[in-house]
């Protein structure tokens, strides 16, 4: 009988679920997800003293950019500074279809991802020439064009006043409650994780992560550098382009400052904190990223016994505190929360003979 | 002259007093990637951190603008030791995009800062120049207006002559060139780095000093830090030379676009003009007028 897990064929080793005990936690998992959090939410929310459901929604809409992002910057190595732009492509083109031309939700969403991976693949054609730094550059110029298109093309976005949006029914469905988006953004976030989790065992997966570890060797393997290049972005760019979409039937309202680069910079971090090419590391840090602001409250509450205009400035507070977490994170834990939990994981099975 | 050649002399003499600013700040974005090869996203929180410094030691504490002035540089000289030794050494080795997001960090946490001590309304500067409207040929321009320029230039020329003569200058040069070959040398490579972020946060807060005189502050200020990005990108992302023009290039042509083409955008073109500009300088010519090429051969 084997002592612990060795693969004797290929496929034993691509597999996702690698034992059956992991397979067994992730049905238990989704279960929970599905059939137990809707309805515990109500009595968390009363002790937690934030909505549950809420936040549960948001952090589903940011884990499918966050994959999104993931897969461009964790796999295929390419740095980008405007997805909060692109998710705001995705948001305004699905609330414009729906609005303005008619057309039912079902397939406004898809339709915005695909606008957004025509947007995105536009800013991400430098990339041929282009490596990290300049395109960062680039990226970033694409956040503040994509904001200024946002702001001034009046007619098509509504300016800054933004664009009202109905609550999304389809097949005769409307969805009302917190409850129903939550449905709909579960089963969207399960299925991004695992398209993306099976894309990266593919030959297109293998190939972007080839061409972040080393391009050179990449394209002499036979790697078509700019088509993954292009590919990586257009894919990336259709994730969060569903997400904006999401949420732009979500808050029922969109306007250009939901979608700044302070958005951008949330959503790095995110991955960043969470764990770049690790697709847990999506999720882990858009939870952490998502929840930050609201644990903050607590000490805040706190401090506003002493300070009673500590509120005025809680707005600049989470910024300072945003800007710190990253920092020291970048300098303590450049690996991420999902390379934690790897180490924690390994630490267990061993327990108490770690040797 | 006539009335089209004035307005167009008009926009080119502001543009270009904005874009020696500009060059300014561009020289300390390049001074860091050449000598570090960081890109430093925190350089318009440089910039604004000087110019609230210097507002708030001059008419909070009632010192003279020269004592202010050299109080701020000695602050930003600080401001950039602490960045470099804190956050920017333990990185030495890490991949690109965990500098950048740190950096991007920093930027946050100096910009949330800055909101705490200072709020986010508009200060003006007590007047330090004169503000009388000088008239050539019909072309209006402020004496702060020249006052900016000149500073600019002076400093722009300072900088070249301590690249070109001074010890320090000569062996940053040589850092940037071949950090190996300078270490051999015997050049401290730890010390260049330092000495980079401090003379990038001391050009930078001179560069927020000169725009609070022209059109006060607040914390918009620091976007002023992102325009640096197409001055560099034109110019090449590693000439020092390249961020002067690109700089003084920059600021003309945000100027002209914005003079011409703002009634048919509606506004504002003048904000994103600079990064279309950018978009379009990386698709065709991607390491700008001066920048080394890359070369890579398989």
């Amino acid at each position: 009988m084997p002592t612990g897990l060795f693969h004797s064929t290929y496929q034993d080793d691509e597999k996702i679920f690698q034992t059956v005990w992991l397979k067994c936690w992730m049905g238990g998992l989704l279960m929970f997800l599905f059939a137990g959090l809707p309805f515990i939410a109500p009595a968390l929310s009363g002790i937690l003293g934030f909505s549950v459901q809420h936040m549960a929604n948001m952090i589903g809409i940011y884990i499918i950019g966050a994959h999104g992002l993931n897969l461009l910057t964790g796999y295929t190595g390419q740095i980008s500074l405007g997805h909060g732009a692109f998710m705001g492509v995705g948001a305004y083109t699905s609330a414009i279809l729906f609005m303005k031309a008619g057309w039912p939700f079902w397939l406004s969403l898809p339709a915005a991802g695909l606008v957004t991976a025509g947007v995105g693949m536009i800013f991400g054609v430098p990339s041929l020439r282009l490596r990290g730094l300049y395109l960062a550059i680039a990226t970033m110029a694409a956040q503040f064009i994509i904001g200024y298109a946002m702001r001034n093309w009046t007619s098509l976005t509504g300016g800054s006043g933004g664009l009202n949006v109905d609550r999304p029914s389809f097949f005769g469905l409307t969805l009302e409650t917190d409850v129903h988006y939550y449905y709909l953004i579960l089963i969207l976030a399960v299925v991004s994780t695992v398209f993306l989790k099976n894309l990266l065992r593919t030959r297109t997966g293998r190939a972007m992560v080839a061409v972040r570890d080393h391009y050179l060797s990449a394209e002499i393997m036979g790697v078509h550098l700019f088509k993954y290049r292009l590919l990586a972005f257009g894919i990336s760019s259709f994730y969060v382009g569903v997400a904006g979409g999401l949420f732009a039937h979500y808050n029922l309202v969109v306007s250009d400052e939901h979608f700044t680069m302070w958005l951008s910079i949330q959503y790095l971090a995110m991955v960043i904190i969470g764990g770049l090419g690790h697709v847990l590391g999506g999720i882990f840090g858009t939870i952490f990223m998502v929840l930050l602001p609201e644990v903050l409250r607590i000490p805040t509450e706190i401090l506003s016994n002493i300070y009673p205009n500590i509120f005025a400035i809680f707005g600049t507070l989470r910024e300072l505190v945003f800007g710190l977490v990253i920092i020291l994170f970048l300098i303590f834990e450049p690996d991420g929360l999902a390379a934690r939990w790897h180490t924690i994981r390994a630490y267990w099975k061993l327990w108490p003979f770690s040797y | 002259m006539s009335p089209g050649l004035l307005h167009f002399s008009q926009l080119v003499v502001t543009g270009l007093v904005i874009g020696s600013v500009y060059a300014l700040v561009a020289l300390g974005f390049v001074l860091i990637y050449k000598a570090t090869s960081v890109i430093n996203f925190a350089q318009g929180e440089f910039v604004l951190m000087g110019a609230y410094i210097c507002l708030w030691v001059i008419a909070d504490m009632r010192i003279p603008f020269v004592w202010a002035f050299l109080i701020t540089m000695a602050f930003s000289v600080v401001l950039g030791l602490l960045v470099e030794r804190l956050m920017l050494r333990p990185l030495i080795g890490e991949p690109i995009i965990t500098v950048i997001m740190v950096t991007i960090g920093l930027a946050t946490v100096l910009k949330s800062i800055v909101t705490l001590f200072w709020g986010t309304q508009i200060k003006v500067f007590p007047q330090i120049f004169p503000q009388e409207p000088l008239r050539f040929h019909g072309i209006v321009v402020s004496e702060v207006y020249l006052w900016t320029f000149g500073f600019a230039l002076f400093f722009m020329a300072v900088f070249a002559a301590f690249f070109k003569y001074s010890r320090a200058g000569i062996a940053m040069r040589a850092t940037a060139d071949d950090q190996q070959v300078a270490q051999s040398m015997g050049i401290s490579v730890k010390r260049i780095f330092a000495i980079s972020w401090c003379i990038a946060a001391a050009v930078s807060a001179v560069g927020g000093i000169l725009i609070g005189n022209i059109n006060g502050i607040n914390i918009t200020l620091a976007d002023f830090g992102l325009k640096v990005f197409p001055a560099v990108i034109l110019g090449g992302l590693d000439s020092i030379v390249g961020a002067i023009i690109g700089g003084l290039a920059i600021g003309i042509l945000e100027n002209l676009m914005g003079g011409y083409l703002d009634i048919y955008f509606g506004g504002g073109v003048k904000e994103v003009a600079p990064f279309v500009v950018l978009v379009v300088i990386l698709m065709i010519k991607p390491y700008g007028l001066f920048g080394t090429v890359e070369i890579e051969r398989v």
